[in-house]
């Protein structure tokens, strides 16, 4: 391979410069047109209820000057960075370093989270969000079994958390049951309404079984908008028992905890011990979802999202296999579910919106379909850059959504690109994702 | 009919519409023997085995299945999976079917998927890490050594199927469909794609497991070398009907199969062969 | 029989403003095989801009309402199309070949942004309008006192879907472009390979779905005389419902299965309850799945082995 001509380099540059401000000037262009009458024109509803409008042009002016900018500073950084697609070679030495890293994260990230409330006891905003990315890393965990291993696509999880969560808020305000009677059975409850779904919807195949589950996940929260005498209707259920540590309340009082064992109250107890049970909730769904890939069962979830027909060829019942699938991954949301309602003490329909389907299933795929530490390191990457984002109110969810288009684009396999076998003879080798199939269920 | 018959197949019919793929097939495949299905592109013969294998259902005639036990088993009744779980009949795929993105190993793990959903108890012994799951295991884990090294594959077990070489996935899929301990094997042209040498040794593998487990096979084959080596008896389609049966030798020098393959009236194959003779 | 009929009329329009939807659904997902999720919101960017620009021309003194409707239209259709165009390019393009969770979570991202974009744009309240087109017809006055009603507005509804959908259905049977559509269906590779400019026909279904969806939009705001920013991701759900329900890829499905979506909500809130209209649209969704697993008019897959 010779190396091209100088020449030739420097004429490519001048074409460069000018086909990128060629293509900037469309860019502003096309902003233009685009925003001309969002941005441009803003309306209102007079004082007499009449709409009213007023112009905005600097705005207008402003935003298409961005894009132009934007737009330049994205074609220099393409140009810099080469095309799409190219292979990087990567010298051996800093592969086998990454290897090892990689090795290296997953302890690591484990004992820091158990010494979090060690290190932030003060803080009770980390301690918080600490608890929150927890619960996230959890429901991704759940998510993932469904999507991740099984292949079929979830839209719909959100019902199973709010199944969960709604079976702890009225079972615990109504009969008086206890935390820890209730979440098994809140985990059971969820399981039973993915039976109760999947059974007869699990035949369909791809995006059917996307739309369907979302209709789910919209029936179940208009039943609970609706269904007022039950669930309250928008208005949640308030008044949530707090969790006991094995029946030993959280509380000031002289049968608390605290008195028990004759230290000071502090209302930083409940909060590291929420922090406590959702990490050994969360590490309980590693666990079992660990344990299950390498049993028949999880193989066959997996080689359901490889190749349904030849699964069928072997012997496999599929229906049973989804199902099983779509059960496990409902229990772990019913789990969260009944944790998020002990945590927050009150519930309402609003936390159980398509949008938090849409942020499990993003923090599953953003993951690296399938793999434990990928839905880790996705619920930290987004949870903490949406906190990051907090002050910004109005802007969140645009940050949000534009996130989620950048990193589709930029990592559409996730951020661990690699399965790991179930079994081995010789030694594991790691497979690359190019070759697993994400199925189409 | 005459013969221990392992598969009867009486007066098979599958429309598609107005289309009729097989229409009134009748053939039996024997016991520990291998039965060769032939037939010119688009004659009905994998339509024929996705109705023995239970992906279709067919528009009328019967497929019996009697095991070494006698028990005789319906598979126009059974559908899917069961046929593989309860009838004890495994298949490959004309456009290999692997598992891409699992390892060698784990395909031939997934074929003992119900033997092993078994001895895991349903999955609850496996999740405690019971002893008999534990055995269990390795013995499967042993059983699919044990074919890997059948197929020349032991080196290659932790590897991803996709990245196998073509000739490689085809006969891990053979080692998978027979880690499922099937009474009839199906292959949907085995030796597409292969070449000389690697058909032979394809035909040593068929050879030696119809000795060696006893298994009855039932195979498509474009392959006439491969088909005259190894066959026992041999089915003529054509246009989704039977035209010829017999050994490959009969079948071989019957003009009507010359018609089918060379396209020409009876008279004038008849014609060619005499010339050619 | 009179209430009957007049639900009947109600569920027909409701229905066509989800036919229209539904199609942009159907389109993209025939052609490149993906839910666009950002549709809904597509459709509410058109509602918005159909009532921006209409009060703009109003406040320069035009008072043709003819003249208005159709520059309104026209306006919103363009600027639409054009938010169509700058989706697919942004988020769906360079995932063309990608995964195929990919492109779903990519659109979701940009639902998520073109309903926040229209938030802070234009603020959360809902934006009201004085009724555009008024009065009516009197088809019956039943003996209690009961009157079935035609109004202007529904008549305008329907005739203006009708119309755009034997213009559309007459673009995708007879034109070029429609016959490149039909081939990039079929097979992506091979239409390049004969010559079909592929990203320029994908790029034009996403136009031609997204002007479509102005249209639905524009005729929500006259009908319903408001729009708000977040009316899109409803609407979206209930339209792909019913591109599914029709048998997704099918255009006449897509109508047939608006106008049944729109039928069931409008009978479901006549009959039995308001707040339980859109469940009762969903669940017939599961149902007739359970038993038509490709829709209404769905080809049938037929398993290749």
């Amino acid at each position: 391979m010779n190396a091209p001509p100088a020449v030739s380099i420097q004429a490519s540059h001048a074409l460069g410069a000018a086909f990128i401000f060629k293509k900037a000037l469309i860019s502003a262009l096309v902003a233009l047109v685009l925003f001309s009458l969002m941005i441009g024109v803003r309306t209102e509803a007079g004082p007499t209820g009449q709409l009213i409008y007023w112009t905005r042009f600097g705005d207008l002016a402003a935003m298409v000057a961005t894009v132009f900018g934007g737009s330049i500073v994205v074609e220099l950084l393409r140009q810099w960075w080469g095309p799409v697609g190219t292979i990087r070679v990567v010298p051996t030495n800093v592969k086998s370093a990454l290897a090892l890293a990689r090795r290296g994260i997953a302890p690591v990230l484990l004992i820091f989270t158990f010494l979090v409330p060690v290190i932030f006891y003060d803080q009770r905003y980390i301690l918080d969000l600490g608890i929150l990315v927890l619960t996230y890393v959890m429901l991704g965990w759940g998510l993932n079994v469904v999507v991740g291993l099984a292949g079929l696509l979830d839209l719909g999880y959100v019902a199973f958390y709010a199944v969960g969560a709604y079976s702890y808020a009225l079972l615990a305000t109504n009969f008086g049951l206890s935390f820890w009677i209730c979440l098994p059975l809140a985990g059971i409850l969820a399981a039973l309404w993915g039976v109760m779904l999947g059974f007869p919807v699990l035949r369909l195949r791809g995006d059917y079984l996307a739309i369907v589950t979302l209709a789910f996940g919209e029936i179940i929260r208009l039943v609970i908008i609706n269904w007022q005498s039950l669930t309250g209707g928008p208005n949640g259920v308030s008044g949530i028992p707090r969790p006991t540590m094995f029946g030993i309340p959280l509380t000031p009082g002289d049968d608390g905890l605290a008195a028990k064992l004759g230290i000071e109250f502090s209302p930083t107890h409940r909060i590291v011990f929420l922090f406590y049970l959702i990490l050994a909730l969360a590490l309980l769904t590693n666990w079992v979802t660990i344990r299950l890939r390498r049993l028949p069962i999880g193989r066959a979830w997996e080689a359901l999202r490889e190749d349904e027909v030849a699964c069928r060829a072997l012997g496999i019942n599929t229906t049973t296999t989804k199902l099983t699938a779509f059960a496990t991954g409902a229990m772990f949301g019913g789990f969260a579910g009944a944790f998020f309602a002990t945590r927050q003490g009150f519930i309402s329909p609003e936390s159980f919106t398509f949008q938090e389907s849409a942020l499990v299933l993003a923090i599953v795929v953003l993951g690296g379909m399938g793999s434990q530490l990928g839905v880790a390191l996705a619920a930290l990457a987004m949870i903490g850059g949406f906190e990051l984002f907090r002050g910004l109110e109005q802007y969140r969810m645009l940050v949000f959504g534009i996130a989620m288009v950048l990193l589709m684009i930029w990592r559409p396999r996730g951020l661990i690109g690699h399965r790991a076998p179930t079994v081995f003879l010789e030694r594991s080798q790691a497979i690359s994702s190019d070759l697993v199939k994400e199925g189409h269920g | 009919m005459s013969g221990d018959h392992i598969l009867s197949v009486d007066r098979l019919s599958m429309r598609f519409g107005g289309i009729v793929a097989v229409n009134d097939l009748s053939f039996g495949a024997e016991r520990r023997k291998i039965t060769a299905l032939i037939g010119p592109n688009g004659a009905g013969k994998t339509t024929v085995f996705n109705c023995i294998t239970g992906f279709y259902k067919p528009t009328s005639g019967t497929m019996q299945l009697t095991h070494d036990d006698g028990r005789a088993i319906r598979l126009e009744r059974l559908n899917d999976f069961r046929i593989s779980k309860q009838a004890k009949v495994a298949r490959t795929f004309q456009n290999i079917r692997l598992f891409p993105g699992m390892t060698a190993l784990e395909n031939l793990m997934v074929a003992q998927h119900n033997a092993l959903m078994r001895a895991s108890g349903l999955t609850f012994l496996g999740l405690i890490g019971a002893p008999s799951w534990r055995s269990a295991e390795q013995h499967a884990i042993d059983l699919a050594r044990t074919w890997l090294e059948r197929v020349g594959l032991v080196d290659r077990a932790d590897e991803a199927a996709g990245n196998l070489p073509y000739g490689d996935q085809r006969r891990l899929e053979i080692a998978r469909a027979m880690c499922t301990e099937p009474a009839l094997l199906c292959l949907d042209e085995p030796a597409a794609g292969l070449n000389a040498r690697e058909s032979a040794s394809l035909s040593e593998l068929l050879l030696s497991i119809r000795a060696g487990q006893g298994t009855s096979i039932l195979l498509i084959e474009h392959d006439m070398s491969v088909v005259m080596e190894i066959s026992d008896h041999v089915v003529v389609m054509d246009y989704g009907v039977k035209i010829a049966e017999g050994t490959p030798q009969q079948v071989r020098d019957d003009p009507k199969v010359i018609a089918a393959y060379l396209g020409t009236d009876e008279e004038e194959a008849i014609a060619v062969m005499e010339s050619g003779t | 029989m009179d209430y009957f009929a007049q639900q009947l009329i109600n569920g027909l329009v409701l229905g066509s403003v989800y036919g229209l939807i539904a199609i942009g659904y159907t389109m993209v997902y025939g052609i490149v095989g993906m839910i666009n999720f950002a549709h809904g919101d597509i459709f509410m960017i058109g509602g918005f801009i159909a009532l921006i620009s209409f009060l703009i021309l109003v406040s320069f003194g035009l008072t043709a309402i003819p003249l208005i409707l159709l520059i309104v239209l026209l306006v919103s259709m363009a600027i639409t199309a054009l938010y169509g165009w700058t989706v697919e390019r942004i988020a769906y393009r360079p995932l063309r070949h990608s995964f195929r969770l990919a492109p779903m979570l990519s659109a979701i991202g940009m639902s998520f942004v073109l309903t926040n974009y229209s938030q802070i744009a234009q603020g959360a309240r809902v934006k009201p309008v004085p009724p555009i087109i008024r009065g009516g017809y009197t088809l019956h006055e039943g003996a209690s006192g009961f009157v079935v009603q035609l109004s202007n507005v529904q008549i305008v509804v329907v005739i203006a879907t009708i119309v755009l959908l034997a213009l559309f259905t007459w673009l995708v049977a007879r034109t070029r472009l429609g016959r490149d559509m039909r081939a990039c269906e079929q097979d992506q590779t091979m239409a390049a390979l004969l010559g079909v400019d592929v990203d320029r026909t994908i790029s034009m279904t996403f136009v031609i779905g997204a002007a479509l969806a102005a249209v639905a939009g524009m005729m929500y705001l006259l009908y319903y005389g408001q729009v708000d920013f977040n009316m899109g991701f409803v609407a979206g759900i209930k339209a792909f419902t019913a591109a599914v329900l029709g048998g997704i890829g099918s255009l006449p499905g897509a109508m047939l299965g608006g106008l049944a979506i729109g039928l069931i909500e409008t009978m479901w809130s006549a009959y039995f309850s308001v707040e339980y209209k859109d469940v009762a649209a969903f669940s017939i969704l599961i149902i007739v799945l359970i038993f038509l697993p490709t829709g209404l008019l769905g080809r049938p897959e037929v398993e290749k082995v």
